[in-house]
């Protein structure tokens, strides 16, 4: 992480949002809970980390370097609004699609590719992904949720 | 018993043999599955990262769903499914007019009436003790590392499950089954989760000392009950020895897998076949350093005073 | 026939800039009852008194009304000007109309309309106030002293210096209290228990000092000046008046493996012992849990040894009573237990406490410091008992944490992890201190140098930052935090580690409480009447509080604690009799039905079931009635009473109708 947790926090409370938005470390995060679990403060710092992920991309000042994980999660919603569940073949085609401009490497795309026969092998592939039958419904929710907060 | 059932896009994908191995189990305990049909995905790491609405949103659906069933509790065997359904009835519960607000979302009213549990949780209910006498075929020769991961007992406020640092149900049930759980020091710390695909190095640095922290402390196999860490931990651990020059050489098996062993369900009836990582001798494995001689140390990499 | 003064103050122009007080004055003087009324501009000052004096004489007024302040500030004054002119004291009543009316309001019309009115609430109750007396109160001159830490040893002998008889009770074999059991204190490094124990033999010879120790207050009844004490003494099982201390028992004893309370289990005792080798008194006792002839009459090899013939299996716990005028509350603390949960406090599960041999808390490193400790001062691990070379020191663990500890600040931990640091390097040199700490508190005198010393001259290693989580690798402790400051994440791998955990009131603080009619916060530390200006009384008359009993605190702040409650006591002692307020409670006994529900209700126990008879003795009727010495004049029972049979003194229920109908 370029910034510690405690470092974000800190540049909020100072009003430098614009520096909390802009790091890798919200996106380097994997959402394991500790923090918040840790704090004596009761500060919530999963969630923190959860709005300024939130917010970086509302705001289009997401970290350059951490195009590739933000294409992962963009990918992944995507495919849940049009699919109702997901479908993993899917999945990997558009984020890979979705970050080769970033990674601009031949290797990033076929990575993975090694993996198809083994998880063929062993009965864990699925070229076609399991759908919801009314997925218009969850088209209405994504379409309720567009902008973002509870009221 | 009979309860409602929530595989999650995991059980479904490419863990579909947790999901065999947790019907074949639960069937020999007489503990019916009744699936939600049309159930959703839950929106996992994505939902809670990119939109906070739809986070709350897409379990609520589910919760929904199940209530039309008229069943009152719900099994999502992947914690991270569990969280987000306990999260959403949370923020919900305290929170009227969110209710109301993400009813009207979702089409469908979530009264709260559902309670959603673990895998962990429905073989506590089946009862320990009654798993224990039902046990044809201990497991004396396992010592597995008991591993929970991160959303089963955390954040605690949320899903209120055994202890977030020194938990032990794990422990309890797979002694039960005749296995000698070990003592070890990554139970609870991240194998990298979702980020899988997305951030490769994480999982491989993470998941790599959870593996080599369990070899250090005797164990020859490790237990999980996440399906996300099932594929970090095999999936992914050619790759992880490659990466360190390691030799971990673990089978990951899920706790419905030792539950199925115990009682004398066959492997392959149980999806272990179906695993990266294939069971052998366990005896071989305990006194296996890793490939490069020292032992990998567990601690952060910074700052080694 | 009323004659009533008025006496309306400008208070500079805290009062005069909102409310027109020749206005006030001038409507003051039309009301009925009243004689006079002036206005001045201090009339709290000499000449405003004096002019109230003259007023009295000249105008032959029997009551006052001072219109200006609260009475918080200054009815004592008015009072006793009224009373120096002959006029009873409690015929003076104050109308607040500055914090009630020209502090909170702008309009100057409407402020003035309204001082008028609180004014003509306040002649109204005058009108009906009856002339009364202070009630005396004689008083027993013993104290009794709760606790025999260095605070109760404080203030015990400041009372007994003084003249008068102590009671001291204390509920270890002996007195000494956690002081006994340290090492060094800050910032001296003086040896603890070379300060203390001269003290601890001063008050176990004092000739005015009975020390009860094994025991516990059972009950208490009465009133400041009256105290009756019960007081458990319990079975010892050593007759302490024949026992010599000589030792021949708990060196036969075959019972060697009890963790010793003493060394906060860090080392062993046997099943009759004595805490430590400089007890007071310096006689034995005998564990009732673990002694083999008590739970299975078996052994029995003490008694035999004993020369003096002081084993005595048969005791029994014993109640005794004594007699006070005053109780000085000193009990001190114990540390958050983390290694359990308790309600809220959930432990720290993360740092292992319990599951790892070596990590311990700061009094078990005490201890282990101690050069009468059970390691005769030798750090070793707990675990195998080698020389740590690194030890870290981890702050703040239980304070300062609301999700699963306590909000406040221990205070002392700071200073005591510094000096475990120094401790720790003047006994193995080539050892290194780690502590992380969040924030360094070290306010006392001498106290910042005392803690730059530590990192400067003793080398010690300071990181800000939390520790989140130790694991065992390889018989070493792997600790697992932060170094803000440098803005990574920081491992240190430790041979022991030390966990400064949060203070917290002894144990069963609430139930004595209880018992003396003292409140006590959310964490159980007893409440004092005022933060700043009354730190050592209580709101229960004649009970007094001193040392970590009442907040977290070091010893310098104790021992002056346990001296300003001594000279309370020796206030209260001071007078030939003790007068209170006389605004209490009266029953009428002939309307009163005795159903007593104004003696279950009465939070101060001031409330009796008594009789009423005539002269010759008959008995005519059972009653309630009110001890003057107890009641705070609270108006719980007036409240309650279904016959209207109680009444408040200066408060009656005519006056307040009166007072309200003035408005109308």
């Amino acid at each position: 992480m370029d910034v510690m947790p405690n470092q974000l926090v800190r540049m909020l409370q100072l009003g430098r949002a614009e520096d909390a938005l802009r790091s890798n470390a919200i996106w380097i995060c994997v959402s394991c809970q500790t923090c918040s679990t840790r704090c004596p403060k009761e500060v919530d710092c999963a969630g923190i980390m959860d709005a300024l992920r939130e917010l970086s991309l509302r705001r289009g000042v997401v970290s350059p370097d951490q195009e590739r994980v933000v294409a992962f999660q963009q990918a992944f919603l995507n495919n849940i609004r049009r699919n109702g569940r997901l479908d993993e073949i899917e999945l990997i085609a558009e984020f890979k699609l979705r970050a080769l401009p970033h990674e601009r490497s031949l290797g990033f795309l076929l990575k993975d590719a090694g993996l198809a026969p083994e998880l063929q092998k062993r009965k864990k592939l699925h070229l076609r992904g399991e759908k919801v039958d009314d997925r218009a419904v969850v088209r209405r929710i994504f379409e309720r949720c567009a902008d973002g907060e509870p009221k | 018993m009979k309860i409602a059932y929530y595989p999650g896009c995991a059980l479904h994908g490419s863990s579909n043999d947790y999901e065999q191995s947790l019907r074949a189990c639960l069937g020999k305990l007489e503990t019916e599955l009744q699936e939600i049909p049309e159930w959703i995905c839950c929106g996992a790491t994505a939902a809670h990262s990119l939109n906070h609405k739809l986070s709350i949103a897409l379990p609520a659906r589910n919760l929904a769903l199940a209530e039309q069933q008229g069943m009152e509790e719900m099994l999502a065997p992947c914690p991270m499914c569990s969280m987000q359904l306990l999260k959403a009835e949370k923020l919900m519960s305290g929170d009227a007019s969110l209710r109301k607000e993400i009813s009207s979302v979702v089409e469908a009213p979530i009264s709260g009436k559902v309670k959603v549990v673990n895998l962990i949780q429905v073989l506590q209910k089946v009862g320990v003790e009654r798993i224990k006498a039902a046990v044809k075929k201990p497991l004396a020769e396992l010592k597995p590392a008991c591993y929970y991961g991160c959303l089963l007992t955390r954040p605690p406020d949320i899903v209120s499950f055994d202890d977030p640092e020194q938990p032990s149900s794990l422990e309890t049930l797979v002694s039960a089954l005749g296995a000698k759980p070990v003592e070890w020091n990554y139970r609870t710390e991240c194998c990298g989760a979702g980020m899988t695909m997305a951030n490769e190095d994480t999982v491989l640095e993470l998941s790599h000392r959870i593996l080599t922290d369990a070899q250090e402390h005797g164990a020859n196999c490790l237990v999980t009950a996440c399906p996300m860490c099932h594929v970090n931990l095999d999936m992914k651990q050619r790759d992880i020895e490659r990466r360190y020059g390691a030799r971990h050489n673990l089978t990951v098996y899920y706790l419905s897998d030792l539950v199925g062993l115990a009682l004398g369900i066959a492997p392959e009836n149980l999806g272990i076949n179906r695993h990266f990582v294939p069971p052998r001798r366990a005896e071989a494995a305990a006194t296996q350093p890793t490939a490069t001689g020292a032992v990998a140390s567990s601690a952060a990499p910074a700052a080694k005073v | 026939m009323s004659r009533i003064g008025v006496f309306v103050c400008w208070c500079g122009e805290n009062i005069a800039r909102t409310v027109d007080v020749a206005e006030v004055a001038k409507a003051a003087g039309q009301l009925p009852g009243v004689r006079c009324a002036v206005h001045y501009k201090y009339m709290c000052s000499d000449p405003g008194q004096a002019m109230i004096r003259e007023k009295i004489e000249s105008e032959k007024l029997d009551g006052l009304v001072v219109a200006s302040c609260s009475p918080h500030m200054h009815l004592k004054t008015f009072r006793k000007a009224a009373q120096r002119a002959g006029i009873n004291p409690y015929l003076v009543e104050m109308a607040n109309i500055r914090e009630h009316c020209s502090w909170v309001h702008h309009d100057r019309a409407k402020a003035t309309e309204k001082a008028i009115e609180i004014i003509g609430m306040a002649v109204e109750k005058v009108r009906q106030d009856h002339a009364l007396q202070p009630i005396r109160v004689p008083v027993t001159r013993r104290a009794l002293v709760v606790g025999g830490g260095v605070a109760g040893i404080q203030a015990a002998l400041d009372i007994a210096d003084a003249g008068y008889e102590v009671v001291m009770i204390e509920r270890e074999p002996s007195i000494g209290g956690k002081m006994a059991g340290l090492s060094e204190t800050f910032p001296t490094l003086d040896c603890s228990q070379c300060i203390l124990t001269p003290r601890m033999v001063e008050v176990g010879q004092h000739p005015r000092i009975k020390l009860y120790t094994y025991s516990e207050v059972e009950g208490v009844d009465g009133f400041i000046g009256n105290f009756n004490v019960k007081i458990r003494q319990k079975a010892r099982y050593v007759d302490i008046t024949k026992c010599t201390g000589c030792g021949e028992c708990w060196n036969t004893c075959p019972l060697k493996r009890n963790p010793s309370e003493f060394d906060y289990k860090m080392g062993m005792r046997t099943a009759i012992y004595i805490p430590f080798p400089q007890a007071v008194p310096a006689r034995p006792v005998i564990d009732k849990n673990t002694c083999a002839k008590l739970i299975r009459n078996g052994c029995g090899l003490c008694e035999k040894k004993c020369q003096a013939g002081a084993i005595n299996f048969k005791d029994t716990d014993k109640i005794v009573e004594e007699k006070v005028g005053a109780i000085v509350v000193a009990t001190g603390y114990q540390l958050y237990n983390i290694g359990k949960q308790d309600g809220k406090l959930a432990g720290y599960g993360e740092y292992g406490y319990g599951k790892y041999k070596d990590v311990i808390d700061s009094l078990q490193f005490e201890r282990l410091v101690s050069a009468s400790g059970p390691t005769g001062g030798v750090i070793k691990r707990p675990s195998d008992g080698k020389e740590p070379k690194s030890v870290v020191f981890i702050s703040c663990v239980g304070s300062r944490d609301n999700a699963k500890g306590l909000s406040y600040c221990s205070k002392i931990c700071c200073m005591y992890t510094a000096k475990h640091t120094m401790l720790y390097k003047h006994k193995v040199h080539d050892g290194q201190a780690h502590v992380f700490y969040m924030d360094i508190r070290s306010g006392g005198k001498g106290y910042e140098e005392f803690v730059r010393r530590a990192i400067e001259q003793d080398g010690a290693k300071y990181y800000r930052g939390r520790v989140s989580k130790i694991t065992e690798q390889n018989g070493k402790l792997i600790v697992r935090g932060a170094d803000t400051l440098a803005g990574t994440p920081l491992t240190v791998e430790a041979d022991l580690v030390v966990l400064a955990t949060a203070m917290r009131p002894a144990e069963g603080v609430t139930d004595l409480a209880r018992k003396l009619n003292v409140g006590y916060d959310e964490n159980g530390f007893l409440l004092e009447s005022h933060p700043k200006l009354r730190p050592v009384e209580t709101n229960a008359a004649g009970v007094f509080i001193c040392g970590a009993c009442h907040s977290p605190k070091d010893i310098p702040e104790a021992v002056a604690q346990a001296s300003a409650a001594a000279s309370k006591v020796q206030v209260t002692f001071a007078a030939e009799e003790l007068t209170r307020e006389p605004e209490i409670a009266q029953i009428n006994e002939q309307t009163c039905a005795a159903c007593y529900t104004c003696y279950r209700t009465c939070p101060y126990h001031a409330i009796e079931q008594a009789e009423v008879r005539t002269p010759r003795g008959v008995f005519v009727k059972k009653t309630a009635r009110v001890n003057p010495g107890l009641c705070m004049g609270c108006g719980t029972c007036v409240a309650v009473c279904p016959s209207k049979s109680a009444e408040l003194e200066g408060f009656t229920e005519q006056e307040i109708y009166s007072m309200v109908e003035s408005l109308a």
